[in-house]
């Protein structure tokens, strides 16, 4: 086994072309965050990218940051912070749930994974932010999609194909991502009581109204976190910007929904939503396997209703307005059909995130339609033919096509 | 502009692909010249070509058997949604169906608690939006031709608009698609729920211009309506002031719902076309549109003034009302048929560069105008620094139309140059085919490339768009083999 630490560009490309002419696979490793999280690669030999480290440019005023994919995400997180801006998707640490240290993420794993927290329901995910990025493919071939400025239709949209892709299609070599101001202050506004289909009905409620909340969760009362009382339900909605905007958004709040009994204060929401961007509520019982579902908010409670059927005992919280359910079963097998058997005709897909890695190596992530994955299987051979970037990280081999050269 | 070349033997062969389109959609194919005559063009006037045959069907069952006859036989298709986009995406080939989609017109759900509506591709945009009105909801990306152009249109070019400086683009506002692949073949993607569960194919979708699939079925996000929005108009003695105040208004942490620009040949014209009350003694006119709760937009409008001011500002009008709102508006929105007024002809480019830039570019614009000899009116967005020159010439005088075009691809090189690109909203379609080499090196456009062999092995959807050379995907697929030694080993490795 071989482990390729590059410093340069030029060495990515040397270390994929020798892999590619050895038809041995490489897996693709920043600093091993999310190393965890998906199926276990397979592979004879290691491509480390973070050696591939450092901001390129940052220009605040065009709102855009490049660097390195091996750049350390807390390095640009504090880089952005010093100019008052940040990422707008909130990406999350996973690190501890995952049982790995605390930010240790890197830039290139944040855009592989695509993942993003509780402001993805009104600013969006990762892949809305990348505006472009350097690669080399699973060719062998230096290549660069996308550009630098946040408004751009030129040529086909490869970044949101880069972007959730796991390193399964191209090596990231640096990547170009839009930034946008940091809210100044943030407040919470707290309902207690409700049960999930209420909670989610008053998330529903208040995310359509005016008020820009820019994080609706429910937390079921037996989910502890900080910030929350013990012991009873919480629904949260926060409010985000301009102090005096923040204030007279409560207010309408408030008057639209009657009842929310709590607030939490600027220091308080950025912890309370920083737990559940980072599943701080499953992070300590490691033995329990942690689902993520997507859904369309309003299946939100009976997804999670049958949910506790299958599997008494599970835990769960409603994020993104109740479409986004994160779940900790009891200690135990990972019961990966009957969770996904608990999404309905309305949608949606169930991500196993932490589990033994024997368990992972079944389909962590939902299964798509024959059809639908033999399209995403030749998307696949079209970037990296003969399989040499993280094979099988997504799916089981058995469920991609051999790589015919075409 | 050179096409692929016609297959005489499909065309030969046109009786037969009729009569098959026929038995699928009976009432629905065009073959009389005077029929198919509305289709040899779409916005991009300047080029035309009659399509062998119109087919125009009612269902996903029909787009899929039209397709996949298409691709039995051999015969290339050109989709096409209401005809209003700028970059010649749906000009039709000779040898080629031209499959409209207008007639898929029906929303199919509105979804509050979800806050999402699901269409059929030929739903006009603005259609979309009065769907939900009555709820307070709307559908944000707003492109100028809002009130023709359909949301299938907005998929393939991920349109934007005024507005998508602060709301985003069509592809950060599409939830799910349902897609009919070349061969016939129905996916869906996405739904009403966020992000993928695999590949973002709805990503790579939204914007291909109709070359990698036809898109029958949409889900958008809706969002409430802002519950206020107000103008400030600001004028400015130069245009680089303009371009200052612009930057410091985005250096301060404020994202405007739009931030527009118009020089002085623009602003005259929109002044003289509907009277929106634009001063006239000034070089640039930014209009800035504050919206939100009302006292946050209260606030930033007096901060957007003052930071105005500091740059220079010579006129300084916020909108009192909605009315005076919508004539600030109404200026701007008119800035391309205003232009039409005055110039027999006009072509209308796109790109997009860093803000930094906006003063060096419109230097070399002036300097162009000369060049060129031909005059060139500046609209636009500047917020995210997408230009919209429109370069004046009359198509009857001979060497107009070339000298036009070349004076529109140096504007696009010089974006390009200076850190930009070649479209920032109107797509490349045949326009701005032949430029695409100036922005992506061979390796880029090739890997684009073999991303449509993976949805369009044959290349019948819509060739000869967005890519300067076709090249076959056997050939695209080739790999080169080399030596085989350890790379690097001067490194340390385990």
């Amino acid at each position: 086994m071989a482990t390729f630490t590059p410093e340069t560009d030029a060495q990515v490309l040397d270390a994929v072309r020798w892999a590619l002419d050895k038809t041995e696979p490489l897996e693709l490793v920043g600093r091993g965050s999310k190393r965890g999280l998906g199926r276990p690669v397979q592979a004879p030999h290691r491509l480390d990218l973070s050696g591939l480290a450092g901001i390129v440019a940052y220009e605040p005023e065009e709102l855009v940051l490049t660097a390195r994919a091996g750049t350390d995400l807390g390095e640009v997180a504090a880089a952005l912070n010093e100019k008052g801006q940040a990422f707008a998707f909130e990406p999350p640490d996973l690190g501890p749930l995952l049982g790995a240290p605390a930010w240790t993420a890197t830039l290139g794993g944040m855009v592989g994974a695509g993942w993003a927290g509780p402001r993805r329901l009104k600013a969006g995910s990762v892949r809305d932010h990348l505006l472009g990025f350097e690669a080399v493919s699973g060719r062998g071939e230096a290549f660069k999609a996308g550009g630098r400025v946040v408004k751009n239709v030129t040529g086909y949209d490869l970044p949101k194909l880069a972007a959730g892709s796991f390193g399964t299609l191209v090596a990231l070599t640096s990547v170009t991502l839009k930034v946008l101001p940091a809210p100044q202050t943030g407040r919470t506004l707290l309902l207690e009581g409700l049960d999930d289909a209420q909670g989610i009905a008053a998330l529903s409620l208040a995310l359509g109204g005016p008020a820009e909340v820019s994080g609706a969760a429910h937390l079921p009362a037996g989910i502890a976190v900080t910030g929350k009382p013990d012991g009873v339900a919480v629904t949260a909605l926060r409010l985000e910007g301009v102090a005096p905007s923040v204030e007279y958004r409560l207010e309408g709040l408030k008057a639209r929904l009657p009842g929310a009994s709590r607030l939490l204060g600027p220091e308080e929401t950025m912890e309370f939503w920083r737990a559940l961007r980072d599943v701080h509520p499953f992070v300590e019982q490691r033995e329990r396997p942690v689902w993520r579902l997507s859904v369309p908010p309003s299946d939100g409670a009976a997804v999670a209703a049958r949910l506790g059927k299958v599997a008494p005992g599970a835990d769960w919280y409603f994020d993104w307005g109740g479409g986004l359910i994160w779940a900790a079963l009891p200690a135990g097998p990972a019961l990966a059909r009957e969770v996904r058997g608990c999404i309905g005709r309305g949608g949606g897909h169930a991500t196993l995130v932490r589990a033994p890695a024997a368990d992972r190596a079944a389909d962590p992530f939902h299964p798509q339609p024959p059809a639908l994955a033999a399209l995403s299987a030749r998307v696949k051979d079209q970037f990296d033919p003969k399989h040499i970037l993280n094979p099988g990280r997504l799916h089981s081999p058995a469920a991609e096509p051999v790589a015919g050269v075409r | 502009m050179r096409m692929p070349d016609p297959d005489a033997g499909i065309i030969a062969r046109r009786d037969d692909l009729v009569a098959r389109l026929r038995a699928i959609v009976p009432d629905g194919v065009v073959d009389d010249a005077d029929g198919r005559r509305p289709y040899e063009t779409d916005a991009l006037t300047a080029y035309r070509q009659m399509p062998l045959v119109v087919v125009l069907p009612t269902s996903t069952a029909q787009v899929a058997a039209v397709l996949r006859a298409c691709w039995e036989m051999g015969v290339k298709v050109v989709p096409r949604g209401a005809g209003t986009g700028l970059s010649g995406g749906a000009l039709p080939l000779a040898d080629g169906v031209l499959l409209g989609l207008s007639r898929l017109n029906r929303i199919l759900d509105i979804d509050f608690q979800n806050r999402t509506v699901t269409c059929q591709p030929g739903v006009t945009n603005l259609a979309i939006s009065h769907a939900v009105a009555h709820e307070g909801f709307y559908y944000a990306p707003d492109p100028s031709s809002q009130i023709a152009c359909t949301i299938g249109g907005n998929i393939a070019e991920n349109s934007g608009g005024v507005h998508c400086l602060k709301y985003g683009l069509t592809t950060n506002n599409v939830l799910g698609l349902e897609l009919v692949t070349m061969e016939g073949e129905v996916l869906r993607l996405g739904g009403k729920h966020l992000d993928p569960e695999g590949y973002d194919l709805m990503g790579v979708l939204t914007g291909s211009e109709g070359l990698l699939g036809v898109v029958t079925e949409v889900t958008v996000r809706i969002l409430p309506k802002p519950e206020t929005a107000r103008a400030v108009l600001l004028g400015f003695p130069t245009s680089e002031q303009a371009g200052l105040a612009v930057a410091a208004i985005i250096g301060r942490g404020i994202i405007p719902g739009g931030m527009e620009m118009m020089d002085r040949f623009a602003i005259k014209a929109a002044e003289e076309f509907c009277h929106p009350g634009y001063p006239l003694d000034v070089e640039a006119l930014l209009i800035v549109e504050l919206d939100g709760p009302a006292r946050e937009v209260d606030h930033m409008v007096e901060l957007v003034v003052e930071i105005a001011n500091g740059q220079g500002a010579v006129t300084a009008r916020t909108s009192a009302d909605e009315a005076e709102r919508l004539r600030f508006w109404a200026g701007r929105k008119a800035a391309f048929p205003a232009t039409g007024r005055i110039s027999p002809d006009y072509l209308c480019m796109d790109g997009t560069i860093p803000r930094k830039a906006l003063p060096r570019v419109l230097h070399a614009m002036k300097e162009m105008e000369t060049e060129f000899g031909l005059r060139c009116a500046n609209v636009f967005h500047a917020g995210d620094g997408n230009l919209h020159p429109l370069i004046l010439f009359d198509a009857n005088n001979p060497g107009e139309l070339e000298r036009a075009e070349a004076f529109g691809a140096a504007i696009l090189r010089l974006c390009v140059e200076v850190g930009g690109v070649l479209t920032g909203e109107h797509g490349v379609g045949v326009e701005k085919r032949d430029l695409m080499t100036e922005q992506f090196g061979e390796a880029d456009l090739a890997q684009q490339q073999r991303l449509k062999c993976a949805f369009d092995p044959k290349q019948l959807l819509n060739p000869g768009k967005v890519f300067p050379v076709l090249h076959r995907c056997a050939e695209l697929g080739k790999l080169h083999v080399r030596g085989g030694a350890l790379p690097f080993p001067d490194i340390p490795r385990f």
